[in-house]
């Protein structure tokens, strides 16, 4: 049977009779578990987000439950709840229709996840190149307000509680919850270095501070809604509740599917129609741009319980946190991009290296000298100008860059590096030996 | 002493600017709508601009300086009229996006990276717009126009020399 969409998130987004008025969202039972809520003990909402199991939509999966009780609440400082509406990770463009389609299940998880957190004032940071995001944005946060549900006295609970709406200046790094901070801050958005700037004890104006994803912020109305213990029966254990998937490139149905409990190749063949006519696929990012490349041909090795092992292939990755893990990358940002036999792989990676170039903050030597250096490397490579040493040195210099950054943004031109040419070595050693321009014309992915 | 650059603004952005500042807990974190007030008002964040925010957010030049210099999408040159910016990342690339910049050249008559000599037209390659499902994407002023295909680019083409022919286009709220 085909695999199909488990719509929680996303239930309203497309229907052509919903909008993003604040009468939408009323009409589909809006606000009511904010309304309830804020009649609960704030830890006990905390402690229903916990046993859900929810992981950070973000990228990185870290438990929200977990990431609220780092918050430090003793310090007397008033905390602050920042939601992450950055998304710029190439390929991810699920926070986007949250936002745009949406808007008032985004403010609901806000003000239920601020309540539950004694935060006295929100914030949205969305990147400059959604305009209109911000402006439904701040007209629903304004609509919220004269019902009673963003400011002061919410629900008449006595709690008061204001969201402000932040636009970046395009820079990537934002995405990065200490670069943001800074960033709201009003200053060059450097990520801090952790210890001792962790958000949860010295974040913004160096109080207590959570980051979360809009997609992580959403999913907090729902288990207000179904409540922990059914919330977790959905996907697997330590994988709960739905993700967003965004597949882009080649597909036959390019798009966001909200899915739990699916294989990668339930995504790519039922939802997303399969590759191209007359065409194979070749490799793909599972989770966002930085994530490491998987070669659509590559077997992976699993342990079953009585410990005999068993060879499985990409289309059999469980796709969530812990099965693409499995698989040697990451489920990141969500944010799946499929190539097929039609792309020359080295300017696949070109491209993106030289989209890590563009981004790196300039704070930290090794990702600000070594993305530049692998931009040009790949990209002389791409034009017929390689010369013999330039592989082993790309190689080797992108492994000095992750890990040695005060951010892991490093690993963004690291992982790429290391993983195309890992998997594509033959390919790249031949591109490199023929050192001609555009072996594979039909579609060029960088500048000429 | 105050710099008289505020006059230039329009009315609107004086007010919107004056209701910014006491929202954020500390000034200086108002700094980021402030420029953007300015930029949508202007279209270029000049150095009487900066000279004015320094004062009105009781901030050091450096400190406004190294945020406009930072950030990509604040302008110490003046922005055209019609303001192009086309995703150049993977997913947009992988659909044609090079040959939809080589076509867009070609049909303004204006170079990638510039403004056009008229000041109407700003063709520039933005980095992942996050509408990868529906690439090629640009951004042009405030709109997302989605699946450019490099054989169907006249409407696209069309409208952006409406809007370069045209007025100043309305700007964003903050």
């Amino acid at each position: 049977m085909a695999a199909k969409e488990t719509r929680i998130l996303l239930k309203h987004a497309d229907d052509p009779n919903y909008s993003t008025s604040i009468d939408s969202y009323l009409a589909v039972g809006g606000y009511k578990m904010l309304e309830q809520a804020v009649t609960m003990k704030p830890e006990l909402i905390r402690a229903e987000v916990k046993a859900a199991g929810l992981r950070g939509r973000g990228g990185a999966g870290f438990p929200c439950g977990v990431k609220w009780d780092l918050v430090d609440r003793k310090s007397g400082k008033p905390i602050y709840l920042i939601c992450n509406c950055d998304e710029s990770e190439p390929g991810t463009f699920k926070d986007r229709q949250l936002v745009h389609k949406d808007p008032h299940q985004l403010i609901e998880g806000i003000m239920i996840s601020a309540y539950a957190n004694n935060v006295a004032l929100a914030f949205i940071y969305i990147r400059e190149e959604m305009p209109k995001g911000a402006r439904i944005l701040r007209q629903a946060i304004e609509e919220a307000r004269a019902k009673g549900y963003v400011g002061e006295n919410i629900c008449g609970s006595g709690y008061s509680c204001d969201i402000i709406v932040h636009r970046g200046a395009g820079a990537y790094i934002c995405g990065e919850e200490t670069g943001l901070i800074e960033s709201l801050e009003g200053k060059r958005a450097y990520p801090r270095i952790k210890p001792p700037y962790f958000p949860a004890v010295l974040g913004l104006y160096n109080c207590p501070t959570i980051v979360n994803n809009v997609e992580t912020l959403c999913n907090v109305v729902h288990i207000c809604r179904m409540g922990s213990v059914e919330y977790a029966k959905i996907g697997r254990p330590n994988n709960t509740g739905t993700r967003i998937w965004c597949v882009s490139g080649h597909v036959q149905r390019p798009g966001y599917y909200e899915v739990a409990g699916i294989t990668m190749g339930e995504l790519l063949y039922d939802l997303c129609g399969g590759p191209l006519p007359g065409r194979k696929f070749k490799a793909i990012v599972p989770g966002g741009g930085s994530m490491k490349i998987l070669r659509y041909d590559e077997r992976f090795k699993g342990k079953n319980p009585d410990g005999s092992e068993y060879e499985y292939g990409v289309d059999d990755i469980p796709l969530d946190f812990d099965g693409v893990a499995a698989a040697g990358s990451m489920s990141g940002s969500a944010g799946m991009m499929v190539m097929d036999d039609s792309v020359d792989i080295m300017e696949a990676l070109a491209n993106l290296v030289g989209f890590y170039s563009h981004e790196s903050c300039g704070q930290c030597t090794p990702c600000r000298e070594g993305s530049l250096w692998a931009k040009k490397i790949t990209w002389r490579m791409c034009r017929g100008d390689a010369r013999e040493q330039d592989l082993d040195t790309l190689v080797s210099m992108a492994g000095n860059i992750g890990g040695r950054t005060v951010c892991p943004m490093g690993f963004s031109t690291t992982w790429p590096v290391q993983s195309y040419v890992g998997k594509f070595r033959e390919e790249i050693e031949a591109k490199v030996r023929e050192n001609k321009v555009g072996m594979r014309g039909d579609i060029r992915l960088i500048e000429k | 002493m105050a710099n008289s650059f505020g006059n230039k603004l329009k009315p609107e952005t004086l007010a919107e600017i004056e209701k910014i500042i006491p929202r954020y807990p500390q000034k200086r974190s108002a700094l980021m709508p402030v420029l953007q007030a300015i930029q949508d008002d202007q279209r270029v964040i000049s150095n009487d601009a900066i000279e004015w925010v320094v004062e009105k957010l009781d901030l050091q030049p450096i400190n406004v300086l190294e945020v406009v210099s930072f950030f990509p999408n604040y302008r110490q040159k003046p922005i055209g009229k019609c303001w192009v910016r086309v995703c150049r990342t993977l997913s947009c690339a992988l659909h044609g996006a090079y040959k939809v910049v080589d076509i867009l050249e070609k049909e303004l008559g204006c170079k990638m990276g510039t403004t056009s000599e008229d000041g109407s037209i700003t063709l520039e390659y933005a980095e992942c717009l996050a509408a990868c499902g529906t690439g090629p994407g640009a951004l042009i002023d405030e709109d997302l126009f989605e699946n450019l295909k490099p054989d169907d680019l006249g409407p696209v083409i069309a409208e952006i020399k409406k809007r370069a022919a045209g007025g100043v286009p309305t700007p964003t709220k903050g």
